[in-house]
């Protein structure tokens, strides 16, 4: 009498079987994709003698009471950090308003708008970064710390403007037309109702153009001049041996921006439920 | 007033778009047919046949990272697609957690990444060595300096490139429209082939734009992974920019570059809007 049900296992067991065939299909490539960051964790450990930190040669905390035996490095470290800070600063405000335009209001001119952004994302950083450098040359613009956030506002910019639109797109008109209603001023009911509903958005925004800006090399090699970054500083080391420090370094961003990371997925999930 | 408040908002942006981006790139096109050096300046004497010089002189390493690009792209797909479905339909409540240890490189400097490569595939490094001292791997055997090294270094570094977007457009399948597909008794491959895979296209080449425009302009993994026999267009571009200050001949490879990818990204913008792309760029 069972026999009524069984078509529909016949098929089942297969699938079972595909689905963690599937499974651990992801997890080999997820272990891929995080193999070189175990390597570059594990190295900050490494009681390495010489400059070259490629073979292991035992388990050591030293490094971390050496972190700063390269000046240039912590100069680079330091640059890197100011330079996203205010590349975010810039880059949110002016991305924060093109969102608001694109999700608020229809108009003409957010056609070649979108058209430009669209732009900027899919173009190679590397053309990018080539064609500012001729223009800066010719211009007669000294290249070095001012440009480079230039540059970091420009491919950041896009990236800003749609996570905010996302968010406006999202919002419910009448909450500021009463707001209006009760008298309250164009600027008023922007700080008080629009901007605090806009604000998770703004923030996942800011966050982005801080983590695009201190891991980018490509625009930045091309617009530094003079000035070092943190990756612009290892990629001048690749031919040395890079030293443990560098490493210890790394880990310390990566283990930032995963707290940060999770912090504010965290908090969106409260904001929703 | 009303009318102008969205122009206004988008002025200060659009103009550092327009200044920043559009003007380069303008020029830069100028800056291609001029002569001269960077001593005594550069003249516009509109010498187009720089640009036949420059292709003839590089046409090996243009042919190189177009092969490089289509094969990291292809690559790229085959890991990403599987990865991405099994996320949307099978991730469950883990699917959050799953994405964040996709994008986990990014917390990672993408130099440093590369870098951790070249220690991992060193040819004395910690995976080789032991092998080659128990002679599993013959002593000359090596990976970096090879095409192998660098199309791999391609991959690993714009894979989430190509999983977010796949998985954004898999994620708003309506699993009960397979489900239907299945109850009028469609198999397995003819749901996928003619429901799954058809809706989850857009996402598809959103992720093949997203990831062969860098992978073919890409110049950090040759350098950092290869050998002189990897060197690809992007190596040349920078070199004639940052060494030799030979701008004409690097504007004009840049230009060359940029033209065959523009056509590219305008036929695809043309073709299926740019809403996919910006979608999976706001994630």
């Amino acid at each position: 009498m069972t026999t009524q049900t069984l078509p529909g296992r016949t098929r089942k067991p297969r699938t079972r079987l595909g689905d963690r065939l599937l499974h651990i299909y992801v997890w080999l490539v997820l272990a891929w994709l995080l193999a070189p960051i175990a390597v570059m964790i594990a190295f900050g450990f490494n009681d390495t003698q010489s400059k070259s930190n490629v073979n292991w040669q035992g388990f050591t905390f030293k490094w971390w009471g050496h972190l700063g035996d390269y000046p240039d490095l912590t100069g680079a470290v330091i640059n890197s950090i100011t330079i996203a800070l205010a590349a975010t600063a810039i880059t949110t405000a002016l991305g924060t308003l093109i969102g608001l335009a694109l999700g608020r209001y229809r108009f003409k001119g957010a056609g070649p708008m979108n058209l430009v952004m669209f732009a900027a994302i899919s173009s190679p950083e590397l053309v990018m970064g080539a064609s500012l450098l001729s223009l800066f040359v010719s211009a007669g613009v000294q290249t070095g710390y001012v440009t480079v956030v230039i540059a970091h506002v420009l491919f950041s910019l896009s990236f800003v403007a749609v996570t905010v639109r996302a968010r406006v797109v999202g919002l419910d008109p009448s909450l500021e037309e009463a707001a209006r209603d009760l008298g309250a001023s164009t600027w008023t009911t922007f700080w008080r109702v629009t901007f605090p509903m806009i604000a998770p958005g703004v923030i996942s925004g800011a966050l982005l153009a801080f983590a695009l800006s201190i891991d980018d090399f490509v625009i930045t090699q091309f617009t530094s001049g003079a000035t070092t970054t943190f990756p612009l500083w290892i990629y001048g080391a690749v031919r040395q041996g890079v030293p443990p420090q560098v490493n210890i370094l790394g880990t310390l961003i990566f283990a930032v921006g995963v707290v940060i990371a999770i912090t504010n997925s965290v908090l969106a999930r409260r904001r929703v439920t | 007033m009303r009318r102008l408040t969205p122009y206004l908002l988008i002025l200060p942006g659009g103009l550092w778009l327009l200044v920043f981006l559009i003007v380069p790139l303008v020029y830069m096109a100028s800056v291609s047919t001029m002569e001269g050096d960077v001593v005594n300046g550069f003249a516009q004497t509109f010498n187009f046949a720089g640009y036949l010089d420059a292709f003839g002189a590089y046409q090996t390493q243009f042919l190189r990272s177009a092969v490089y690009g289509l094969a990291g792209t292809a690559i790229a797909i085959a890991l990403a697609y599987p990865m991405a479905y099994w996320i949307a339909f099978k991730g469950g409540s883990r699917k959050s957690t799953y994405l964040l240890l996709v994008l986990l490189p990014f917390f990672v400097s993408f130099v440093l990444r590369t870098v951790s490569w070249k220690f991992l595939l060193a040819d004395d490094g910690i995976l080789f060595e032991p092998l080659k001292s128990i002679g599993v791997l013959p002593e000359d055997f090596r990976v970096l300096q090879t095409t192998v090294a660098v199309v791999g270094g391609l991959v690993y570094n714009y894979l989430p490139f190509m999983v977010l977007p796949i998985y954004v457009a898999l994620e708003r399948v309506d699993y009960r429209v397979v489900e239907a597909a299945y109850d009028l008794y469609a198999s397995r491959v003819g749901a996928f082939t003619r429901i799954v895979l058809p809706l989850s296209l857009p996402g598809l080449f959103a992720g093949v734009l997203m990831t062969f425009v860098p992978m073919t302009a890409d110049y950090v993994n040759a350098a950092i992974l290869g050998g002189p026999d990897n060197t690809m267009i992007g190596n040349i571009i920078q070199q004639q920019y940052l060494v030799n200050n030979d701008y004409p001949v690097g504007a004009a490879l840049s230009f060359t570059l940029m033209a065959v990818m523009l056509i590219g990204i305008f036929a695809y913008a043309k073709a299926l809007g740019t809403q996919n792309v910006l979608e999976a760029a706001a994630r």
